[in-house]
């Protein structure tokens, strides 16, 4: 074996620093899914009537489906009445404020590098932190308010905001839309939920930090943005979960509505635990993730950093809907070790003079599969639309597979698509050459990838283009030689 | 300058910046280098020539530590410490540079953040505090005017889609921006033009000055570039072996007779 691969194998190897476990008192439903489940889950949140039935409809929905299996992933089957739906730390009481959340909690998060005290946080970054199957606290909630923007659970909005849920849960991903959509439309937990209204500039980085704790237990969080006319504002969620050995599922929806003039920016750090060096455990990351730009001259801008996960399986797509619309979508996937990625975006024109532009840069180490599919879809009436797609690989090591799939389907002969595709390699040149400037092996990888990332990072918001690139490191660590 | 029968032998061991004793290196099974003795003292420049295949950039690619080779027996001391038990890139923080026949390209790595990157570990291996931005900028600076390293490249990725000039010349300013101990040129005058040899001469000469510390290591196939950096003494290689040692009116000579007399004398009985 050349150093090369030494050192690749080795930085793979990392800690996962974030494989905790926080022991806390639960209150979980009991193990497997059937229509009580459902009404247990909907009975513990207090939620109406008519969300219950919503959740039923989609259950039954659920039940006349079958997983799919075209992806580029391989792995057991689940067992869909093995996995726990709801399980929340127990709290006695409602919280009056941040003061009575449980230490327990405050510690878990701080431990995380999310402190929930608003004055510890970073500068301009407002936090809803989910623990399990609730949000345990949303900071900065009174100051948003103050610009009517609404920030807060997904549980609250239901109860308090029940004619934006009504009208638009569901709008963009219904619960027809594929297998894991449908159980999570039946299960989902919480989320965030985030409104900003007409002409309003969100003064900061609003973020939902995810957290996965108990044994067993499956995470169906509901996101919905909903950017009103001329509105703006940019979002970042984050998520960790402890080391188990056996696979736990996510199964997310994100729904993101863009109106005329408005513009969101949604940024993922997604850092699950990946398994360990052989595959056991780890997440199965099955998520669908979905904007719309309905009104004209609106944006949405997909940005997302994958390390983590068993398993990614998740196309962050934007429907082009409203004329003079921009989707963008960037991208960076690292699999190390076991790890399997299939992941990608849709970017669906059907406005005139609608815009997409696809960066995708896939990392692949050890002994891992990562894959790009994509779909660039212009409807006949798209008129003048535009496409550009980048789609790159980097390949650290001999053991590892990088695919790509690129689907494009255009019925507008007014229409321009680009598609460009790369493959390349670390090569032990390059790593002597800058090691023979100094640089260890480790290092130099680090620079490499970081210089290949580049184009992605500059994307993210600041204090999370850093926090991605240590992130990278740390997911390199003891993958090159 | 010494006599060429007696090269090396006054040359004291303390002092010696790098001491290469009886080295034997194979590749695939194939033994490329057969027992070389060589020496370098701080200050001195040598140039190693011969002719294709002879082992001189296996013999440079060893001393920088590049994987793949076998060595089978010998020794080297740079700077006091054993060379070869040495990482690459300690060797490098040692001091030890090699200008690269072919320089590697580094997509999307500017030159500048590798560059510093590069200064800072160098820096901080040897006790000495990193330079910030600022400091590095100043620097780079200086270095750019003195080898006429145009500030364009500076931002672009490393060696990537760079001329076979301007990437000798980058070989070049790196060389003067870390200011190593010994300096080991691996054919770095092939492929250039005139213009472009005097420009990479003139700055392994600005970098050499009139130091009595730094040394330089001249690996080359023609005399050409030994018109603009002189050396103080010329070594053949030939089938591995330092074969012919003397001032750098050898190189004349070699330049006049060609190789084929060195062959001729060192012809090897048929093998078996």
């Amino acid at each position: 074996m050349s150093t090369d691969e030494k050192t690749i194998e080795k930085l793979a190897n990392s800690e996962y620093k974030y494989g905790f476990v926080t022991d806390i008192e639960m209150e979980s439903a009991v193990k497997g899914l059937n229509e009580d489940t459902i009404r247990y889950i909907s009975a513990k949140k207090k939620e109406p009537e008519w969300m219950t039935e919503w959740r039923l409809k989609a259950y039954r929905y659920w039940l006349t489906m079958t997983e799919p299996g075209w992806q580029n992933v391989r792995y057991n089957p689940i067992d869909y009445q093995e996995i726990i739906y709801f399980s929340a730390p127990k709290q006695k009481t409602k919280l009056a404020n941040m003061d009575e959340v449980d230490p327990e909690l405050i510690k878990t998060f701080n431990k995380l590098g999310i402190p929930l005290e608003e004055q510890k946080l970073f500068a301009g970054v407002a936090v809803d932190a989910v623990f399990d199957s609730v949000s345990v606290a949303t900071t900065y909630k009174a100051k948003l308010s103050e610009f009517g923007i609404i920030f807060c659970s997904m549980s609250e909005a239901i109860q308090n905001h029940p004619d934006m849920i009504k009208k638009y849960l569901g709008s963009v991903v219904p619960y027809t839309d594929n297998f894991f959509a449908a159980l999570n439309s039946a299960v989902f937990s919480d989320g965030s939920f985030i409104f900003i209204p007409k002409g309003v500039v969100c003064p900061m980085e609003l973020s939902t930090y995810f957290r996965i704790n108990a044994e067993n237990t499956g995470q169906f969080e509901r996101t919905l943005i909903i950017a009103d006319e001329r509105a703006s504002v940019s979002y970042l969620e984050g998520c960790t979960a402890p080391m188990r050995d056996t696979n736990q599922l996510h199964a997310a929806v994100v729904e993101l509505i863009a109106l005329d003039d408005a513009k969101i920016k949604y940024s993922t750090v997604q850092n699950w635990y990946a398994g360990d060096v052989n595959g056991v455990g780890g997440i199965y990351n099955f998520v669908t993730k979905r904007g719309i730009c309905r009104g004209r001259n609106s944006k949405i801008s997909w940005t997302q950093v994958e390390t983590g996960s068993s398993i990614t399986w998740k196309y962050p797509g934007c429907i082009l809907q409203g004329d003079n619309s921009i989707g963008e979508f960037y991208s960076v996937a690292l699999t190390n070790n076991m790890q399997q990625a299939d992941t990608g975006t849709k970017m669906i024109h059907i406005g005139k003079n609608t815009r997409s532009t696809i960066v995708s840069k896939g990392i692949s180490a050890g002994r891992s599969n990562n894959t790009y599919r994509g779909l660039v879809k212009i409807s006949p009436n798209a008129e003048g639309a535009r496409n550009y797609s980048q789609c790159d690989s980097l390949l650290l090591g001999d053991k590892c597979g990088a695919h790509t799939f690129p689907y494009l389907e255009v019925d507008n002969p007014t229409a321009t698509v680009e598609h460009e595709a790369t493959t390349s390699k670390i090569g032990e040149d390059q790593i002597f050459y800058l090691n023979q400037r100094g640089i260890a092996t480790e290092d130099a990888v680090n620079l490499i990838v970081n210089g290949y990332c580049k184009e992605v990072f500059k994307e993210l918001p600041m204090e999370f283009a850093v926090e991605a690139q240590r992130l990278l490191s740390v997911s390199l660590e003891g993958s090159v030689g | 300058m010494p006599e060429n029968s007696k090269l090396n032998l006054d040359r004291g061991y303390k002092t010696m910046l790098l001491s290469v004793k009886d080295l034997s290196v194979s590749i695939d099974n194939k033994e490329i280098l057969r027992g070389i003795n060589f020496q370098v003292n701080p200050g001195e420049i040598h140039a190693i020539m011969g002719p294709n295949g002879s082992g001189k950039s296996t013999f440079a690619s060893v001393l920088a530590g590049r994987t793949g080779y076998i060595i089978n027996s010998g020794e080297v001391i740079f700077g006091g410490k054993n060379l070869l038990e040495l990482s690459p890139e300690d060797r490098a923080r040692e001091g030890l540079f090699l200008a690269f026949q072919y320089p590697v390209e580094i997509p999307g790595i500017s030159n500048a953040t590798f560059l510093k990157t590069a200064l800072n570990e160098i820096r901080k291996y040897k006790g000495e505090e990193e330079l910030d931005a600022m400091e590095f900028l100043a620097l780079m600076k200086e270095k750019m005017k003195l080898v006429g390293m145009d500030s364009a490249l500076i931002s672009r990725p490393v060696n990537h889609g760079f001329s076979g000039g301007e990437k000798k010349r980058n070989e070049v300013f790196q060389l003067t921006v870390l200011e190593p101990r010994l300096a080991i040129l691996d054919e770095t005058d092939s492929g250039l033009d005139i213009d472009a040899l005097k420009i990479v001469a003139n700055g392994v000469n600005l970098y050499k000055g009139d130091s009595r510390e730094k040394s330089v290591v001249l690996v080359t196939h023609y005399q050409r570039l030994l018109d603009y950096i002189v050396p103080d003494f010329v070594h053949v290689l030939y089938n591995g072996r330092i074969v012919k040692s003397g001032g750098k009116e050898l190189a004349f000579e070699l330049e006049e007779k060609g190789y084929d007399w060195i062959k001729e004398e060192n012809k090897e009985p048929a093998a078996v």
